[in-house]
């Protein structure tokens, strides 16, 4: 059998496990494929090289083949995602100041985010009383997770992020640096950098992303749709070598193996990696832990298959935020992007009849369940709400 | 009125990396450093104006394309070093074309400008005119990434992108002569090493010396070099 060659760029980072172990244990080989793994610095180069060619698939934000699909901040490139390569996997960390304050100004336990998020809009209040400088978030990309996790939480508690506070982008390289010196007082980012952070002395996890959305993708395989449309059968065998990698890993005899090759990919200490696969995280400087079963899924729990609901979801915080203005015909595009089909076909197994998570696909910790059907109505749940912001500010 | 015409060699629209072909940059003005003044055409007046920021961590090659664009005529050139609070220095630079390097994880962070509803001018990526998809392609073999205002016309920024292009190239070039000269240098050393080691220890001259790393590295199917580092290593065990 004649090898195929793939070239697929990725960002260092642990969800992107499936793709480096389907190439560095065999699973890729086994398929027919040689992949080249090309390590990129931004996601802005990702996206460029696939979009251009130069990628034949990629290990992308969830939300950003959503955005490209829809030519929203940039060209419009038709992409699809066939393959969740994690589910979750973030955490919001803020300065231990910043903690201490939430903590303080907590009406309840400050681990309920919903408490923790209240406290943030009374700590940005007395901020404005004495003229302070607004509270600074970094995040990764204005199309992830992290950005949307951020607000999602913050406009719970009452908190504008747009206005309240100043949420900036950052290389998830750049984010320990940037706490550590007071550009920002907190950020949303992916393993292992929170634990980076923790393990410098200069940040306390606050939340697990899975405690503010229990079940979302965070990064997916990505290719062009029009090379999806030429090559399926070479796309059905990726598909099918991430699925067999992702077992791998979530196979505890395989775990100690697997740390050291993904640990060596990304260039870390394999107990940051063990610990973010394990869901085992320590979350303060002075030894603090907490543990989640759904901190990171890389295989488990029916991860893989694309919901086209999340399409929708992501759709919707494109809107909320302002992003793009609503319109059925995109957010029809925008679920299509999300190919269960393929990976279903790839696999020959059945769709799947009920996976036992959340019971609208997500699980947010707060709000009305997501309707993919009426994103109007979902974000009208979300008007009102925000009109109740001066009673909140006035709880203190 | 006197006219000063700048030359640069650029790289062809159709041009990919290693088939360089060559364009002229034209820049028309009176005096030698206002071009642009009174000259007769317009466009070209107003090209001379257009503000660039190039964000490279890189100061040398920052520098060789500041000097480029500079020697075309392009006077307003502000270099970004540093990546600390980017957009703030961005924001009051307010340019017309930002040039970045594509190593630059910074680039997610410029992102964030097409997303922002209260900067004035709306930056965009150069990639999104995918019409020249061969200058995109000669773009990326360079390394080079650029983002322009919106509602500029993409002729006017050609000849900067194509500018860009060949001075990535160029700098890219010198790096890699440099590194071999750095190398070139290194295994010199080490070979003189060796040398003067036989010399000492077997009475051999210098010819002979070179003579017997030669026939040794022939013999073992191995560089020159990688011998006299065996040598030197073994040499090192035995002190």
């Amino acid at each position: 059998m004649s090898e195929t060659r793939l070239r697929i760029g990725y960002i260092p980072l642990v969800d992107a496990a499936a793709l480096l172990v389907a190439v560095d244990h065999g699973f890729a080989a086994a398929e027919g494929l040689a992949i080249e793994l090309v390590r990129e610095v931004s996601w802005s180069n990702v996206r460029d090289k696939l979009n251009i060619g130069l990628f034949d698939a990629a290990h992308m934000l969830a939300p950003l083949p959503i955005a490209s699909s829809l030519g929203i901040g940039h060209v419009r490139v038709p992409l699809i995602a066939p393959f969740n390569l994690a589910l979750n996997g973030n955490a919001v960390t803020v300065t231990p100041a910043l903690h201490a304050e939430l903590a303080a100004f907590a009406d309840g336990d400050p681990a309920d985010p919903l408490v923790s998020a209240r406290a943030l809009a009374r700590v940005v209040a007395e901020r404005r009383a004495k003229g302070a400088s607004p509270l600074n978030f970094g995040m990764t990309f204005p199309f992830s997770n992290h950005n949307y996790q951020l607000r999602y939480w913050m406009a719970a508690g009452g908190v504008d992020p747009d206005e309240d506070v100043r949420m900036v982008v950052l290389p998830p390289p750049y984010m320990v640096e940037s706490l550590t010196n007071g550009h920002v007082d907190g950020f949303c980012v992916g393993a292992p950098w929170n634990s980076v952070a923790v393990e410098a002395g200069v940040g306390c996890i606050q939340h697990f992303g899975s405690e503010l959305t229990l079940r979302l993708p965070e990064k997916m395989l990505v290719v062009r749709e029009d090379w999806a449309d030429t090559r399926p059968d070479v796309l059905a065998a990726l598909i099918r070598s991430l699925a067999r990698a992702a077992e791998y890993i979530e196979a505890v005899e395989h775990r100690a193996n697997v740390t050291a090759s993904i640990a060596e990919r990304l260039g870390v200490e394999p107990s940051l990696v063990s610990r973010t696969l394990n869901g085992l995280l320590k979350v303060a400087p002075d030894g603090t832990m907490r543990g989640s079963d759904h901190y990171i899924l890389i295989g488990r729990e029916n991860a893989n298959r694309p919901d086209p609901a999340h399409a929708a979801w992501f759709y919707a915080q494109m809107v909320r935020w302002g992003q793009t203005p609503l319109s059925d015909e995109a957010a029809a595009t925008a679920q299509r992007v999300f190919r269960a089909d393929l990976y279903d076909a790839a696999l020959g197994r059945p769709a799947p009849t009920n996976d036992g998570g959340p019971r609208d696909g997500i699980g947010a910790f707060v709000g009305p369940d997501f309707v993919p059907g009426d994103i109007a109505g979902y974000l009208k749940a979300w008007e009102l709400k925000r009109s109740g912001r001066p009673r909140l500010s006035l709880v203190r | 009125m006197k006219t000063v015409i700048v030359r640069a060699v650029a790289q062809a629209a159709e041009g990919r990396f290693g088939l360089r072909g060559t364009s002229d940059l034209t820049v028309m003005g009176k005096g030698s450093d206002l071009p642009g003044a009174g000259a007769p055409s317009a466009g070209e007046q107003r090209d001379a104006s257009l503000k660039i920021a190039i964000v490279d961590e890189s100061p040398i090659r920052a520098a060789i394309l500041a000097d480029g664009l500079r020697e075309a005529g392009l006077t307003h050139v502000e270099l970004i070093p540093e990546t600390h609070n980017l957009l703030a220095r961005i924001y009051a630079l307010d340019p017309d074309v930002i040039v970045i390097d594509l190593e630059s994880p910074s680039r997610d962070t410029l992102e964030q400008m097409f997303q922002m509803s209260r900067v004035v001018k709306r930056p965009v990526a150069m990639f999104v005119d995918q019409s020249d998809a061969a200058s995109i392609q000669a773009a990326v073999d360079a390394g080079v990434s650029a983002y322009i205002v919106d509602g500029l016309k993409k002729e006017r920024i050609t000849n900067i992108l194509d500018l860009c292009i060949s001075r990535f190239n160029a700098f890219s070039r010198l790096q890699t002569e440099l590194d071999r000269a750095k190398d070139a240098l290194e295994e010199r050393k080490v070979i003189d090493r060796a040398k003067g080691m036989l010399m000492k220890v077997k009475g051999l001259s210098e010819e002979q010396a070179y003579a017997l790393l030669r026939k040794t590295a022939m013999n073992e199917n191995k560089k020159i070099v990688e011998i006299a580092q065996s040598l030197l290593t073994a040499a090192e065990l035995f002190k």
